[in-house]
């Protein structure tokens, strides 16, 4: 058993009892932070595999965007955790049962044990002679481009929709309306009238003591 | 004991932290299914499972498909994620519970 494998041994075993924390924790946050500690260790684990780059996406990505989102959506919501834990020990049995029936049969499937006698071969990149960043950024802007452009297009459609979801119009409130703003001409503001000159009524006064 | 673990990191073992993680989730989905921002964390675990398996078929057949999908995949995910929670929002502000029990007005 090389370094490799027992370093994959201690995060695979992180990942799994985290996994089941997430699933099992009675506190939304604990739950969401198990998660993270989840997402970290399979990092961990590509990072071992040779996937440098997707595992530090993983950790950017994931822990430092989308389970900052979820912790950030778990503290707003005053949630009552009580009414959401019924059902929990009464669906425990069936959950644990339909999970253990199709663990068995995908390690059944897949042969487990036939796969794990062949260690990997040479690492795709390495055989490149290039970096795994490097290997991985040739496909994607080549023969992936226009999926990538797409995928940023899904991404601001998402950015757009979670906006337009989460906005709220409140009533009585005073706002300013930029369109309005911007539309505003100068006639709209400032009136000019003609009229004849007058002169001051002070200076009128001040004529007549002269005089 | 060492025999059934493996002599070197293999196609094997990525395969099978991929099926347990599968598993956790999909029993998380069953034992959980009042509370949806745990049922969106499953969901989240559930696309983990399945990037697991990209990644080792990927290194196991030297092709860069495999990775890259796996950035596709992240994407939607996260995108998922951002619509998936301003749905909870949306739903905590109009209706004060997050119970998947309490949310039945389409059932007449």
């Amino acid at each position: 058993m090389d370094f490799a494998l027992l370093a994959f041994f201690v995060f695979a075993t992180a990942a799994v009892l985290s996994a089941g924390a997430v699933i099992s924790v009675r506190n939304p946050v604990h739950a969401a932070l198990f998660l993270v500690l989840t997402f970290f260790s399979v990092a961990c684990g590509w990072i071992l595999a040779g996937a440098e780059f997707l595992g530090i996406a993983l950790v950017l990505v994931y822990v430092g965007a989308v389970m900052v989102l979820f912790l950030f959506v778990v503290m707003m919501l005053d949630i009552d955790v009580a009414p959401l834990r019924e059902g929990f020990v009464r669906y425990l049995p069936i959950g644990l049962l339909v999970a253990f029936a199709m663990l068995a049969e995908i390690l059944l499937l897949i042969g487990v044990q036939a796969r794990m006698a062949v260690p990997f071969g040479i690492d795709g990149a390495e055989a490149a002679g290039v970096p795994n960043t490097q290997w991985l950024a040739r496909t994607m802007f080549t023969e992936f481009l226009l999926p990538f452009e797409v995928a940023a297009v899904i991404l601001t459609v998402a950015v757009i929709a979670a906006v337009m979801l989460t906005l709220r119009r409140r009533v009585g409130v005073k706002h300013q309306n930029p369109l309005e703003q911007g539309r505003a001409r100068a006639a709209d503001r400032v009136r000019m009238v003609r009229m004849q000159a007058e002169r001051p009524a002070a200076a009128d006064r001040q004529d007549g003591e002269e005089g | 004991m060492m025999e059934l673990l493996g002599n070197g990191l293999s196609l094997g073992h990525y395969l099978a932290l991929g099926a347990v993680l599968f598993c956790i989730s999909v029993a998380g989905i069953f034992i959980n299914r009042k509370n949806v921002i745990v049922l969106l964390m499953c969901i989240e675990l559930l696309l983990l499972a399945v990037n697991i398996n990209f990644v080792a078929f990927s290194r196991e057949l030297g092709d860069a498909a495999g990775q890259v999908f796996v950035f596709f995949i992240l994407t939607v995910a996260a995108a998922e994620a951002a619509i998936g929670l301003a749905i909870l929002v949306t739903l905590f502000r109009n209706r004060h519970t997050i119970n998947v029990a309490d949310i039945d007005t389409l059932k007449g």
